[in-house]
């Protein structure tokens, strides 16, 4: 008796341990992602702070405008303002700065040195020391460099471009002279450490110069230091009187929030999304959780009545069991806090990768995060146990005396009606969202009523779920004979704990059904826009959708066979006073793209605005409508608009303006993108590969022709959704732990009906089968009803989101992937329960109480 | 003590059957060299006093448990040499089991099963053995059934043909009538007794109530893991008193030892 008193301990421990799992994956997903999330903003922080002066001189307006990526202004500053500045008494010393954008390495294999990820910086070094003092720079090995041949990297990018010192570096430069050559002579860090994944290229003043100003003695800011006990603001304002028109004195306290704030809304991003999935796998814990203590609660039924027999009140057999889930919670919350610690060291190499670099020692456990976990894994325990718990307190204390323990159910009706007015709401959000109602965006409509419904779902899933348990049952029959059938009653025995299990699988399947969905209808989307719209031969354009130099272009012109090379740039400019990003085009655009006029002319050569319908609806504009443009550098320019382009096209910005105004604007000329038209009768594939040849030495430039345009669009797509399903496979590692547990504490509850089952013939290969079949009976059920509800919703936002996603593909092939991987997990879930009851003692069994 | 007098061929047959669980001090001696041949076609009880090992002969002759030492013998084959494998296809093609209570799998109907034996090997049933059994216990308009939706004498019937219906060498029954009221318990008794006369059916049944031990051909008395006694188409009164006289003799040989 004491013995099997022991075993019932253990067995208990064993079952505890598993559904504590599901709170220790979750906790440390979720304390994984904010130590992560911490980590990021502080190496971000740091790096910030690190290279910030005391005050900096810049270019008017220059914080509307996103640096580098759209175009750069050519003011600048002279030695003169430079000396003026220094010699103001509020100024300690003032030192002109060289930054050049659009600088790229190439590494020694050949390829672009940090591809799609963190920027690349190239600057020249100087002596100005941030707010705190300290050097900006450290360096580490080698010397400074001397003139544009010269220069020095930082530690982490030397290495992984396979450069060492005295090493030929190349470069790619955005504007003028495409590549050069320096050699490097030194590496260095920021005196904060890292750089959070971004290449520095460091040059002395002249050489910057020589570089990026065309070797015009004049800088791009100027860093400001003040003097002893002159404040921030004091050095602005004595900046400022010795300004030339067009720049301006900031206080680097403002710098810094600025970049901070600049940076967050791109890190927000980041960890909101992490977040959103770290949430996904708490619920789906909290389900396993629900499931393994309603089951616990209802073996323990007579417990519970004795206790209640002796004298305990129900409140006092409540709070025992949610004691239990206490103190699981918190061990499990522990663990996972723990887990997540080296789980955000997981993220940080994951995302080390794309070219986001984490300091490492930036990883800690703030307080917050400690806090945060064991609330969210306690709270989520505890609620989540609560409903059992109350069951177990409502069991009448004659059930201690009776034979048969079945606990008291309430009937699945009251479920169904309320579940029913719920899938009612969820529905109707959705209409709401298809009709374009008012006061959220539709996606946020149809966000509402999936959710809802998921979860309404998958509490009514033992009602809906029955059919797929049915067909499984005959299936399993047809396929399997007696055992089969045996496994599909076993499934259907206990709708609700079957339902409840199938649930936390349900959630994940949806989520992935949901996004493949997204995912297929986007890619056709592309395939069709791309169809109809990509009008040249090829398109060159940088693979990170940088601006680059024209003499790539250049290049591109004297290849053979090819016609037309059409340039387009983009840039930042406030229009009527507000940022908008518009395209500029040389004057074959509208013939390359075969643009449509819609009213006026679209004629890119008229030197007159086009402008698209949807932004002449939106803004009122009429062809011979004046508009005012103001940029970067502080031109402003008034230009009419010449024409509307018929039909939205993705080819073209909202605004667009002849290539000129690029120079006119006082823009640095670059190019974002090139259309190639080919000569009459040339061929097409042997052009492409003297295109490619001329790329090639350009890591930053790929030629595609339209279906290689649509595949690098499809591959991108690809790449996010790979993402996403790596970040839903935890959620559904823990739908497998809650089937594990499910099928473990079926198999002790039946552990004399395997006895009798074994008694009268059943072989253990029989009857791991049987087990093995139920577990799949249950995922399929969970990939069914996720599935179903993921194709439901994904349908529904391409609905809404058709201006984007024009095409809706449903894309099957993936979808029967997802429901043979169910069957597989299914089948990997019974393991461990099947194992274990075919290793049961028949005799002992079938005498079990 | 008489012979066994050989009437027909045995259905089982034990060889010196001894089972030893624990060791040293702690050792029990459940079986100590047990010889006894099951004949064909017999209704034979094995009864004796509490712990004197008649579970233990059954399961050991039921292939559900593995003697110490010693040889069993079922429908020609012995044991000591089967895999588990080859234990469970024997279970399930040559020998039925009846146990006291929870004989049903509760998912399954009435139907489901008394074939389940048969499902599990996959083999097709005999439809008339299948009807002349479920005439015989009664089971006609409960097929459909579940157990739960059955009484408990229903449901021991619904056992019994479940054994019967895969025509086993022999069958054995722990007790069959031990959870059921006395009408229930004459139904069960009634048509076991029937299955041997009229079908030929071999059945082995551990009980320790007279009532049910009268209804049989030849009733075995165990004491101590060993046979001591057997007696042919016994009356109740004639096995009440023997089973007094082997209760007062297990009470005088504790308190011998006792003393």
């Amino acid at each position: 008796m004491f013995k099997l008193i022991l075993r019932n301990v253990g067995a208990r421990k064993m079952r505890l341990a598993m559904s504590a799992l599901a709170i220790v994956l979750g906790v440390a997903f979720l304390s994984g992602v904010l130590v992560f999330s911490a980590g990021l903003s502080k190496t971000f922080d740091g790096i910030i702070q690190g290279t910030t002066p005391d005050g900096v001189v810049r270019v008017e307006g220059a914080e509307s405008f996103t640096a580098g990526e759209t175009g750069v202004s050519a003011a600048t500053v002279t030695p003169d303002t430079v000396a003026r500045l220094a010699a103001l008494p509020e100024v300690d010393r003032a030192d002109g700065n060289v930054d050049g954008f659009g600088m790229y390495v190439v590494d020694s294999d050949g390829d672009l040195l940090g591809g799609t990820g963190a920027p690349t910086l190239a600057f020249n070094r100087t002596e100005a020391p941030n707010m705190d003092g300290n050097n900006i720079l450290t360096l580490l090995d080698g010397r400074w460099g001397k003139g544009a041949g010269e220069i020095v990297l930082d530690e982490g990018s030397a290495e992984k471009a396979g450069y060492s010192l005295g090493d030929s570096v190349k470069l790619l430069t955005p504007a003028g002279q495409l590549e050069r050559t320096a050699t490097l002579v030194g590496t260095a860090e920021f005196n904060g450490g890292g750089t959070a994944g971004a290449t520095l290229i460091i040059f002395d003043t002249p050489g910057a110069q020589e570089v990026f100003l065309g070797g015009r003695d004049v800088f791009t800011t100027v860093a400001l230091t003040a003097a002893d006990g002159v404040s921030q603001s004091e050095l602005v304002k004595a900046a400022k009187a010795v300004l030339p028109a067009g720049f301006e004195a900031v206080p680097g306290d403002q710098v810094v929030k600025e970049s901070e704030d600049a940076m967050a809304q791109f890190l927000d991003v980041i960890k909101t999304f992490l977040l959103v999935f770290a949430l996904i796998a708490v619920i789906v814990g909290a389900f396993i959780i629900v499931n393994t203590f309603s089951i616990l609660v209802a073996q323990r039924t007579r417990e519970s009545a004795l206790l209640r027999a002796l004298g305990a009140s129900r409140r006092q057999v409540t709070s025992a069991i949610l004691a239990e889930a206490f103190v699981m919670a918190l061990f499990a919350s522990t663990v996972g806090i723990g887990l997540g610690w080296a789980l955000a060291r997981g993220l940080a190499a994951m995302f080390s990768s794309f070219g986001l670099d984490i300091e490492g020692s930036f990883l800690n456990l703030t307080t917050a995060t400690v806090v945060t976990s064991y609330t969210v894994g306690i709270l989520v325990t505890l609620v989540a146990a609560l409903l059992p718990a109350r069951r177990a307190g409502r069991v009448a204390p004659v059930a201690a005396m009776r034979e048969d323990t079945v606990p008291a159910k309430g009937s699945l009706r009251r479920r169904s009606v309320i579940g029913s007015i719920v899938i009612a709401v969820s529905v109707a959000a959705a209409i709401a969202g298809l009709a374009g109602v008012d006061g959220m965006p539709a996606a946020a409509w149809v966000g509402i009523g999936a959710f809802l419904s998921l979860l309404t779902v998958a509490v009514l899933s033992p009602v809906i779920g029955f059919p797929v348990l049915v067909a499984c049952r005959a299936v399993f029959g047809r396929l399997f004979g007696a055992s089969g059938r045996l496994a599909g009653e076993n499934a259907m025995r206990d709708p609700r704990r079957t339902g409840a299990t199938a649930s936390a699988l349900m959630i994940g399947l949806a989520l992935v059904s949901t996004i493949a969905v997204m995912a297929g209808s986007m890619k056709a989307s592309v395939d069709t826009v791309v169809d109809e719209q990509f009008a040249p031969d090829f398109i060159a354009q940088s693979v990170i959708f940088a601006p680059f130099s024209t003499q790539v272009g250049d290049r591109m012109e004297q290849v053979d066979g090819v016609a037309t090379v059409s340039r387009q740039q983009m840039l930042d400019a406030k229009v009527d006073g507000h940022n908008e990003t518009i395209g500029a085009a040389d004057a074959n655009f509208d013939d390359v793209s075969k643009l449509e006029a819609g009213e006026g002319s679209v004629d890119f050569g008229a030197g007159k605005a086009i402008i698209n319908e949807d932004k002449a609806e939106e803004e009122g504009w009429k062809v011979g409508d004046t508009l005012k443009l103001a940029f970067p550098g502080g031109k402003k320019l008034s230009i009419q608009i010449g024409g509307i382009i018929r039909e939205n096209s993705v080819v073209v910005f909202g605004i667009n303006v002849p290539l000129e105004v690029v120079e006119q604007a006082g823009i640095q000329r670059q190019d974002n993108a090139l259309s190639i038209v080919l000569d009459d009768g040339a061929d097409p594939a042997a052009v492409h590969r003297a295109l490619d040849r001329v790329a090639k030495p350009i890591p930053l430039i790929e030629v595609n022709d339209k279906e290689g345009f649509a595949e690098s669009i499809r591959g991108q797509v690809n790449q996010l959704l790979y993402m996403i399903y790596g970040l839903l496979a935890l959620a559904i590692i823990i739908a497998i732990i809650g089937i594990v547990n499910t099928l473990g504490l079926s198999v002790l509850e039946r552990t004399r009906e395997i006895g009798l089952l074994r008694a009268i013939g059943m072989t253990r290969r029989q009857l791991r089968r049987t087990i093995t079949l139920e577990s799949v009976a249950i995922a399929v059920l969970g990939a069914v009803l996720g599935m179903a509800l993921g194709l439901i919703y994904g349908t529904l936002l391409q609905r809404v989101l058709k201006e984007d996603l024009t095409v809706l593909s449903i894309p099957f092939s993936q979808l029967l992937v997802f429901g043979l991987i169910a069957v597989v997990v299914g089948v990997l879930a019974a393991v461990m329960p099947a194992v274990r009851a075919s290793r049961l003692n028949v005799l002992n069994a079938i005498s079990t109480e | 003590m008489t012979s066994p007098v050989v009437t027909s061929p045995a259905a089982a047959r034990a060889v010196d059957l001894t089972k030893v669980y624990g060791s040293g001090e702690s050792e029990v001696r459940a079986l100590a060299g047990v010889t006894l041949d099951l004949n064909a076609g017999e209704f034979t009880a094995i009864m004796g006093p509490s712990g004197s090992g008649k579970s233990t002969l059954m399961h050991c002759l039921a292939a559900l448990d593995t003697p110490s030492s010693g040889q069993v013998i079922v429908d020609g084959t012995e044991l000591g040499s089967l895999s588990d494998k080859d234990l469970t296809v024997l279970r399930r093609s040559r020998i039925g089991f009846i146990f006291q209570s929870f004989n049903l799998i509760p998912t399954l109907s009435a139907r489901e099963n008394i074939l389940l034996p048969l499902s599990l090997a996959g083999a097709a049933p005999d439809q008339a053995w299948f009807d002349a059994v479920v005439d015989t216990v009664g089971l006609r308009d409960r097929l459909g059934h579940r157990p739960s939706e059955m009484s408990g004498g229903q449901q021991q019937r619904v056992a019994c043909a479940r054994a019967l219906v895969s025509k086993p060498s022999i069958i054995f029954a722990d007790e069959p009538t031990g959870n059921l009221d006395s009408v229930s318990g004459a139904d069960v008794l009634a048509f076991l007794r029937r299955s041997v006369d009229e079908f030929g059916q071999t059945i082995v049944m551990v009980t320790h109530d007279a009532v049910a031990a009268s209804h049989c051909d030849r009733v075995i008395f165990l004491a101590d893991g060993a046979v001591v006694d057997e007696l042919a188409r016994p009356s109740r009164e004639e096995i009440l008193e023997h089973i007094t006289a082997l209760q007062a003799a297990a009470v005088g040989n504790r308190r011998d030892t006792g003393a």
